[in-house]
């Protein structure tokens, strides 16, 4: 799960890393009420929006007066942004932190993640700043340093001088580098965060150490010990569908093409969406229902599915293990009955209790396309997509 | 011979009393799996599916000689069970549950690391279908009746995907000596390449199928271990064709964060090492098949 930047600001704010002076706002109207409070004469208009690299999309405005900040507010509100990190779709800004301009006189990058090969919490730092850090390790790999931390003892100090020192801090701003730095160690152990970036990390002309910017994103499987944290969902960031499915228990993904997936198992899912790739086709959809497919579930995943108008056709592959063949194809019948289901579905049965399950589709007496084999399955879904495109086409004509 | 289990490891439930672990645990009992006991902590003395209940692993290792444990504890008290296994002694464990938190699996690997290899508790899961060697014993949830005892080894992160590859095996009358799922999780017990090592010690084994997906460096480096250590041949599918960057695809594991982390990247990493690719995932009796013959 992802929290705004002033979220993980007032966050680490809390574990001593130093912020400039800011609030939120709603509206334009708030906007300049909060550069009010804030007093002095530049501030920077940020759109909180669950995305980094919002400089490049235009979602940062420096401003010099309150009419500048009302303007800047008036045209972030609402506004879609789209950076390389929320896909095509972008994400709607509603909600702004107006903050306090600060005097830059060095920018660095810092982060924390969990390093999937050390099994382990690694510190990477860059005393060039600003940058995206994948730009960075692909142009500059040495000017990136990496530490391990030893998940027994934790992050120690020699480690965190070390990155200050590798970051090109003065020896004046070490202590609080130091405190800086293992003050987000502790947030991280703390919270379960997976992943913390401060971009840019800045000293200020008054040779302060302040986080100009943050992001934080906490390991899901653990939010059930973060009740503070699962708080901060905005669920206007996330996409509705997406969310919709995991309330539902279903783990669902939206993609581009047009035949609609219904599968059980991520890998599965992943593979069957290769093969329609491989037949011609373009899947709509990641979805995996999950080992324990109910009559209600299958119902559940249909509709999901099926609220993308660009699906012109279906594809359900189940390969039963814990669940039963004869279960799905009973729910799949129920489900297309009670949906009044209008476009091609190719339904794939495999494992416990296939020849009932093949039987209940069969004697449905409903246009279902069967397949055996993963291949033909793919196939199918495939042509019969294009058989619907084609129908559509003529009618068009 | 297979690796990891037979039908004479002497297995443990943890989480023996639960639904799940009921239902599963009666399962391997008639697969034919030697379930000895199970462990549910407070209901230690009692006697379930006709079975010693344990309140301590410790116990279970000294009454009944328990050497295998299945976990399906909830993803809270997960990690604590993990480590009650390895400290008891047990030599090889599955955790089933799905949902543990990171920071506990880095505790788990953290804690597992502190033995001496020789004594240190082996680990597949979490959030995999288990272990089964064919004909012989089953350690996990997967529907025993797919796989066909035979010499192809099979490592995958998936569940079914690994059952769509027994399934196809079988079609073809091709058999498994083991079959290992090693979890959708971005820290797991065991790599793909930790897998691979055991499979080329076992004389049973002659060909290795490793089915990954994307995400993450394990499947690279059970490419380069493949390359440098192995004189079975390795035939692959990476599932993530489609998958867009930075998107999670069900596993927690299954994201590209990085560089060499998309399918069609670790599909040709892998095919500069000498892997055999399968081309569909429909193909992957078929190539099997091949590679078979060859030999």
């Amino acid at each position: 799960m992802d929290i705004h930047e002033y979220q993980a600001k007032e966050i680490l704010s809390g574990y001593g890393v130093k912020i400039a002076e800011g609030g939120m706002a709603y509206s334009p109207e708030e906007a300049v009420q909060r550069a009010r409070d804030i007093g002095g004469h530049i501030w920077a208009v940020k759109a909180q929006i669950h995305s980094g690299a919002r400089g490049k999309a235009g979602g940062i405005k420096i401003c010099k007066t309150h009419d500048e900040v009302e303007a800047a507010a008036e045209a972030l509100l609402g506004k879609r942004l789209v950076t390389h990190q929320t896909g095509p779709a972008g994400k709607v800004c509603g909600r702004l932190y107006v903050e306090a301009g600060t005097d830059i006189a060095k920018e660095m990058y810092f982060c924390f993640l969990v390093d999937r090969s050390s099994e382990r919490i690694v510190m990477v730092g860059s005393a060039q700043g600003g940058m995206e850090i994948e730009e960075l390790a692909e142009n500059n790999p040495d000017a990136i340093t990496k530490i391990y931390i030893e998940p027994a003892v934790g992050l120690q100090d020699y480690q965190a001088r070390e990155m200050a020192f590798s970051l090109g801090l003065d020896p004046e701003v070490m202590s609080h580098a130091v405190k800086t730095i293992k003050g987000c160690y502790r947030a991280l152990r703390d919270l379960d965060v997976n992943m913390l970036e401060i971009n840019p990390l800045v000293v200020t002309r008054s040779n302060e150490l302040v986080a100009l910017d943050a992001k934080m994103g906490f390991d899901d499987n653990a939010l059930f010990r973060q009740q503070k944290i699962s708080e901060l969902r905005d669920k206007t960031q996330e996409d509705p569908r997406e969310m919709a499915a995991a309330d539902r228990g279903l783990s669902y993904v939206g993609l581009d093409g047009d035949i609609g997936c219904m599968i059980n198992g991520a890998g599965l899912a992943m593979a069957t969406m290769d093969m329609i790739k491989l037949a011609g086709g373009e899947p709509a959809n990641f979805l995996d229902v999950g080992g324990g497919a109910s009559a209600e579930r299958t119902e559940k995943a249909f509709r999901l599915v099926l609220a993308d108008k660009n699906v012109k056709a279906m594809l359900v592959n189940i390969f039963a293990g814990i669940n039963r063949c004869d279960w799905i194809a009973e729910g799949v019948v129920e489900a297309v009955k009670k949906i009044d289901m209008k476009i091609p579905l190719i339904v794939r049965l495999s494992g416990t209790n296939v020849e009932e399950g093949r039987r209940i589709i069969a004697e449905s007496g409903l246009p279902i396309i069967t397949a055996e084999t993963l291949a033909e399955a793919a196939e199918k879904a495939v042509q019969a997509r294009n058989e619907a495109v084609a129908k559509e086409a003529a009618q068009g004509a | 011979m297979a690796i990891l289990i037979n039908e004479t490891t002497r297995i443990i439930v943890q989480g023996f009393t639960g639904k799940i672990g009921t239902f599963h645990a009666q399962d391997m009992i008639n697969y034919g799996s030697n379930v000895v006991g199970g462990i549910t902590p407070g209901k230690g003395g009692q006697t379930h599916l006709g079975l010693p209940v344990f309140n301590t692993v410790k116990e279970a290792v000294n009454q009944v000689g328990a050497e295998a444990s299945i976990i399906f504890v909830p993803p809270a008290f997960a990690a604590d069970s993990i480590m009650e296994a390895a400290d008891a002694g047990i030599k090889y464990c599955v955790a089933i549950t799905d949902g543990i938190p990171t920071q506990d699996m880095m505790t788990v690997k953290n804690f597992l690391r502190r033995f001496p290899v020789e004594q240190r508790m082996v680990l597949t899961g979490p959030n995999c279908a288990g272990t089964i060697s064919p004909g012989r014993a089953m350690l996990g949830i997967m529907p025993g009746h797919i796989y066909m005892q035979g010499n192809v080894g099979i490592v995958g992160r998936s569940g079914t995907l690994g059952y769509e590859a027994a399934d196809q095996m079988k079609r073809l009358g091709i058999g498994i000596s083991t079959s290992v799922g090693i979890g959708g999780d971005p820290i797991n017990g065991s790599s793909h390449r930790d897998i691979l090592e055991k499979f080329e010690a076992d004389p049973e084994t002659k060909v290795v199928v490793m089915i990954g997906e994307i995400g993450g460096p394990q499947e690279v480096e059970a490419g380069i271990f493949a390359k440098e250590h192995m004189t079975k041949p390795v035939v692959a599918y990476i599932a993530g064709l489609t998958a867009p960057e930075g998107r999670r695809m069900g596993h927690a594991g299954a994201i590209i964060s990085s560089a060499g982390e998309s399918a069609a990247e670790k599909v040709a990493i892998l095919r500069e090492l000498g892997v055999t690719i399968c081309p569909t995932p429909a193909a992957m009796g078929e190539t099997v098949a091949s590679v078979l013959a060859k030999l």
